[in-house]
């Protein structure tokens, strides 16, 4: 038998879904495929803080309340990383990317998920040291047209330079890491010529669908927030997305394994999960 | 085990003196031990799998690091990957998330807990275990309050006493053990 606490929890668990089921149908962003305890963290702490009795009562403020929503938004997208996150990543993207890479005349590299961008202008600062920005067109997106903003300003928050520049290093960073940015106050201000060929754009990995033929995917750290049905789908679209012999790299515990397409990729460094569509 | 159908899950926080508390604890457990465990134990980001690999060396229950979305099976002991919380899904699969760190920690012992007690209910075996942070102490309270049993290492045998200490003050809780009793009391019930 349930007890109090238990039952008050299962109602809670109903909010939920109707609370899902209202944004999908208010503003069209779909979170019925992520990760069930994800989202039911963040929307009770955003409960908590604002100081709301009920998720009931939190739907009621989010469809009526457009800001409101996009603080709930901002709750329910992925905003943390950072610079060269995961540095023997961008080793092995340099070291075993980077060569094929060099041998088309124009390169497109699509960052889905980007959240504030840090990872995206790690790789174009990669890319700068390989010799290879001038030929590629970065598309950098994510959902939260917040963060895309953040990320198309390039400044960030000088506190975790210190760890920016140990990752760069790690990571096989070939110059001083100090010659990329200018600091200025409390923030660094990232070199403008890194982002000439970056495009950020709105696009939601759920609800969106291809939008270019690309050699390079990197979307790390994104896909473990999704349950099985959306990670499929996802798969799906980026291995659409990707040119016969392009790249996917994600985060270090994502699979592809369990996708149906996973025949159509050959695995380059299982630890790093980088992998290769082949022609079937 | 006379009870064994009464408790689905164990989980169990650590910090500070984690390892050696651990090895007390798990090593002592028999193969035919029949309630999933699951761990989360400050670490250092750049950890590797070294804490798992001498473990299960040392165990009998097989122990391994957490794969997303895999399905919690009696036998096995998981542990949350350096650098992840680690988060319980109602249908009994286990989540990764790189949120926040919460309480200075990622994993966080609460995320664990709060998400166990969400899924589980009252079948759910909450543990603190040695640490120097305040970490756990919330999310063994919320164990509590949804009926599951509260189990704390006492201080006077922790390495460092504090996250003992902290969880004893936040929740009344059920079982206050030495550390070599633990992996006993777990046995027996």
């Amino acid at each position: 038998m349930k007890n109090e606490k238990e039952i008050v929890d299962e109602n809670i668990d109903i909010e939920i879904k109707l609370f899902l089921e209202a944004i999908l149908l208010k503003y069209g962003y779909d979170f019925k495929n992520y990760s069930n305890a994800h989202i039911k963290r963040r929307l009770l702490h955003r409960l908590r803080t604002a100081n709301i009795n009920s998720i009931s009562e939190m739907q009621h403020k989010a469809l009526y309340d457009k800001n409101f929503f996009r603080l709930i938004l901002t709750d329910l997208s992925i905003n943390v990383t950072e610079m060269f996150r995961d540095p023997l990543f961008y080793k092995a993207v340099r070291e075993k990317v980077i060569p094929i890479l060099k041998t088309y005349p124009f390169l497109k590299i699509w960052h889905a998920g980007c959240s504030t961008g840090e990872e995206v202008y790690s790789m174009a600062i990669l890319l700068k040291e390989e010799g290879i920005y001038d030929k590629t067109q970065i598309y950098a997106t994510d959902f939260n047209q917040l963060v895309l903003k953040k990320a198309s300003d390039g400044i960030f928050s000088i506190d975790r330079i210190k760890e920016y520049t140990l990752n760069y290093q790690k990571s096989g960073g070939k110059k001083s890491f100090s010659d990329y940015y200018t600091a200025k106050y409390n923030s660094v201000i990232f070199d403008k010529s890194l982002k000439e060929n970056i495009v950020f754009a709105d696009h939601n990995l759920v609800s969106d669908s291809i939008f270019a033929e690309v050699n390079l995917i990197i979307c790390r750290n994104v896909l473990i927030y999704f349950d099985r049905i959306l990670q499929n789908k996802v798969i799906n679209l980026f291995e659409e997305s990707l040119i016969t012999g392009g790249f996917l790299g994600l985060g270090s515990k994502e699979e592809i394994r369990f996708s149906k397409r996973f025949e159509n990729f050959s695995t380059l460094d299982a630890t790093q999960k980088i992998f290769r569509k082949i022609t079937i | 085990m006379k009870n064994g159908n009464k408790y689905k899950a164990i989980v169990i926080g650590s910090s500070a003196g984690g390892m050696e508390a651990l090895r007390k604890v798990l090593s002592v457990l028999p193969e035919s031990f029949e309630i999933p465990i699951l761990i989360s134990q400050h670490l250092s980001p750049s950890s590797d799998n070294y804490i798992t690999q001498y473990l299960n060396k040392l165990c009998k229950l097989e122990v391994k690091e957490a794969d997303e979305k895999e399905n919690i099976q009696v036998g096995k002991v998981y542990f949350a990957p350096p650098n992840f919380h680690l988060l319980v899904e109602k249908d009994k699969t286990l989540s990764l998330s790189t949120d926040s760190r919460v309480n200075f920690a990622r994993p966080s012992i609460d995320v664990m807990f709060e998400t166990a007690a969400w899924a589980y209910g009252s079948s759910l075996i909450g543990i603190v275990l040695t640490g120097a942070n305040f970490d756990g102490s919330n999310g063994l309270k919320i164990i509590k309050d949804f009926g599951g049993l509260t189990i704390v290492q006492d201080p006077k045998t922790a390495h460092t006493p504090t996250m003992p200490e902290f969880a004893i003050a936040a929740t009344k809780v059920d079982h206050i053990l030495p550390i070599n009793k633990i992996g006993e009391f777990l046995t027996g019930l």
